[in-house]
């Protein structure tokens, strides 16, 4: 990573047990500034449980452990001092499973802005929600059933449903499990364009289970294996020349 | 001679099997290029249940008429000098007094003719036992040895077997809905009989019910009304106190169990409240007219209100406590059965607890919930003892809860209390009152079947 990029996010020595079971060992690693970190590594690894402690999401599982550092923009996230509320709004989230409301599809976008305050009437309410669903490459498949509940819409419609619900709220930092896992290759060129213009403003940590993706969007990568975070840095390097051999099979396609 | 009888048709029935499968068996042991249809555990069944069924119906059908069968024909072997001119009942009389001397209770010193009646009686009895018995056996040796001959390795004993099964469950589910439809009927009749002698209008729309009729020439009484719109007034009037109760008592407990409680909490506190609902209802009267009802009126009076001793509030109260479990276990578990993910998106965007309870569970769980608060309405509309008990018999147009205050089942029960002829409009206006209230129920449960259906298909 070159040096003038910031860190907006770093973890250190983070750990995460499930009860008795650990997940995640000692990791260490930053997500920069306006950058577009991808994780990767077979399922099950530690990816989303790792993005999950990024906005303290583990904190809804009871058994769910999590210690070590993670800061953003310098301040300890589980500090006491911190609001979870406010650190949610600001690092949002879109789930590996769509989870869309049973609301209407327009109810579904308006969620964030409307408990956020972030409107001030309905034409600007309006204008956020179509924008949000044209981000999300959505917008002409659902505009003449923006009130029909977003439960009934196809997976992947729900999948990117779900991007522009927490793309509508403006975060700063939005991770991303799996955002395309449903998408065909038309819908995900264009999820892919939106994280590339997002950047320009946010801050994205993508989990991924496609090379071509990680390689397309990112310009770093994490790659996890066995709850342990084996190999970080610029995406080029991690795909043209991997210091580690786990990472080289894996990219090669020899595990996973 | 029943009870031996059934024992015999069991084990012939085991019998039926084990022969049933054994040439089951056979089939499979012999199978040779062709296959055999069914394993012999149906061959077996197929034949045990045309044995054992049949039998069973014959004994049913013996049992219901032989007593009819040989009554009359005792009755026509009485002497005619001794029956000749007697009403229906003193020959009932007759009749009974046969039976108690047959059955062995002899009092004073019968008419011969009794005595010998009852000899007959029992000679009687023994040959129709003895008969009943012979035709059981005899049919299913007969029915084991039909259905025997019909097995064979292509037989479809599965199928057959699993058709009577099917028919059985047919047969159970007719007999639930023909008991609906007897009730149903017995009600439209006898409403049919009360609204001759009181113009449905009356009924409907009449303010003013004084059923207390006279039933004979000689009893002193008022000319009577059939009003019935201030006893379906009360009944709403306590329904809808027990609601403002029940309803946000019972959705707080809900959302606190499903969403706040730690899961140790909730295992211990949901069965509590769900003994509320278990209580025996007179337990709750009681308790509504000594401890409820006098605080109500002690409290009313340091306020300077006049308090009724049976008030609205006393038993519309104790009665929201008692169906608040009905509306805080089933909200609680439509609640908890919205997907974990729901919340978990919610809570992503930056909402807080609150707002993700009020905005996203409690909608995407308010089917469940309207199912929990109609169930909890229409046990409301239908509870008698709690009102009988604590809120009065005297029908007035009333929305102040500290006066007293009737409902329409209490009014079937004091219509069918006490001195009641079957023909007078007193006692047939309590079917005309169940009817609505039938009616009534009926709606809401359809209402909320529809909701939980709805219900249904969002998470499927
Ligand atoms: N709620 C939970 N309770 C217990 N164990 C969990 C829970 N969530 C995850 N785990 C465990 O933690 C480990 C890491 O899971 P995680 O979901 O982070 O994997 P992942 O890398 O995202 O996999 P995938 O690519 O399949 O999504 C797994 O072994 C899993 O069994
Ligand atoms: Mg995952």
């Amino acid at each position: 990573m070159s040096e003038q990029i910031k860190v907006k996010m770093r973890g250190e020595n983070v750990c995460v047990h499930y009860g008795e079971k650990q997940a995640l060992f000692d990791v260490n690693l930053d997500i920069g500034t306006n950058q577009v970190t991808s994780l990767i590594g077979p399922s099950g690894c530690g990816k989303s449980t790792f993005l999950r402690c990024l906005n303290r999401m583990n904190d809804t599982i009871d058994i769910c452990r999590v210690t070590g550092d993670l800061t953003l923009d310098g301040q300890n996230i589980y500090d006491r001092a911190i609001d979870v509320v406010e650190l949610r709004a600001r690092v949002g989230m879109v789930f590996q499973k769509p989870n869309p409301f049973p609301k209407s599809i327009y109810e579904n976008v308006a969620y964030g802005p409307r408990i956020h305050g972030l409107t001030r009437d309905k034409t600007e309410m309006d204008e956020v929600v179509e924008n949000s669903l044209k981000r999300a490459g959505i917008w002409e498949e659902v505009k003449d059933r923006l009130d029909q509940p977003g439960t009934g819409l196809s997976g992947g419609q729900q999948q990117r449903l779900c991007i522009a619900r927490a793309i509508a709220t403006k975060p700063e930092v939005l991770l991303m499990d799996e955002p395309c896992s449903a998408l065909d290759p038309i819908a995900t060129a264009i999820i892919e364009e939106l994280i590339d213009e997002l950047r320009e403003n946010f801050t994205i940590a993508i989990v991924t289970h496609s090379m071509q993706q990680a390689a397309r969007v990112s310009q770093k990568t994490a790659f996890f294996h066995l709850g342990k975070l084996i190999e970080e840095g610029d995406t080029e390097e991690i795909f043209t020349n991997p210091q580690n051999k786990k990472t080289q099979d894996y990219i090669t396609g020899r595990i996973g | 001679m029943a009870g031996y009888l059934i024992l015999t048709i069991i084990a012939f029935s085991l019998i039926a099997f084990w022969i049933g499968r054994s040439a089951g068996n056979k089939f499979v042991a012999d199978a040779q290029g062709t296959t055999v249809h069914s394993l012999p555990g149906y061959h077996g069944a197929f034949v045990a249940v045309w044995v054992g069924l049949p039998a069973l119906v014959l004994l049913l059908l013996w049992l219901v008429f032989q007593d009819n069968v040989i009554d009359s024909l005792l009755l026509s072997s009485l002497p005619q000098s001794e029956i000749a001119g007697l009403t229906p009942a003193q020959l009932n009389l007759v009749m009974t007094e046969i039976k108690t001397v047959a059955s062995g209770t002899i009092f004073g010193e019968p008419a011969p003719h009794i005595m010998q009646g009852a000899e007959t009686l029992t000679r009687w009895r023994g040959i129709a036992g003895w008969a009943m018995v012979a035709t059981s056996v005899c049919l299913m040796l007969l029915m084991l040895f039909f259905t025997r001959s019909r097995l064979s390795a292509r037989f479809r004993a599965r199928n057959q077997f699993e058709a009577v099964i099917s028919g059985l469950m047919i047969f159970c589910s007719v007999a639930a809905i023909l008991t609906t439809i007897g009730i149903i009927v017995s009600l439209l009749y006898e409403s049919y009989a009360f609204f001759q002698l009181v113009p449905p209008h009356e009924f409907f729309f009449g303010l003013n019910w004084e059923p207390q009729i006279a039933i004979r020439e000689d009893q002193v009484a008022g000319a009577g009304a059939f009003g019935a719109v201030p006893v379906f007034y009360g009944t709403l009037v306590i329904a809808t106190l027990a609601m403002a109760v029940a309803t946000p008592i019972g959705l707080f407990t809900a959302i606190y169990l499903a969403e706040y409680a730690s899961e140790r909490f909730r295992n211990i506190v949901k069965p509590i409240l769900e003994i509320l609902a278990g209580v025996p209802t007179v337990v709750y009267g009681f308790f509504a007219v000594l401890t409820v009802a006098p605080a109500i009126r002690e409290a009313g009076t340091l306020m300077g209100l006049a308090t009724s001793p049976n008030s609205a509030l006393a038993a519309g109260g104790v009665m929201g406590i008692m169906i608040i479990p009905f509306i805080s276990s089933l909200s609680d578990d439509a609640i908890r059965a919205v997907p974990r993910s729901m919340s978990d998106g919610s809570l992503a965007m930056g909402a807080t607890r609150a707002e993700t309870i009020t905005r996203v569970l409690l909608p995407a769980a308010l089917p469940g919930i309207m199912g929990g608060i109609l169930l909890a309405l229409s046990r409301a509309i239908g509870e008698t003892m709690i009102v009988v008990m604590a809120a009065g018999l005297i029908a007035t147009m009333t929305i102040n809860p500290l006066d007293s205050v009737t409902t329409v089942t209490v009014q079937i029960v004091t219509l069918l209390i006490g001195d009641t002829a079957f023909d007078s409009p007193k006692t047939l206006a309590a079917f005309a009152l169940g009817l609505v209230l039938f009616f009534v129920t009926l709606c809401l449960n359809v209402v909320a079947l529809r909701i939980v259906q709805k219900y249904r298909e969002q998470y499927e």
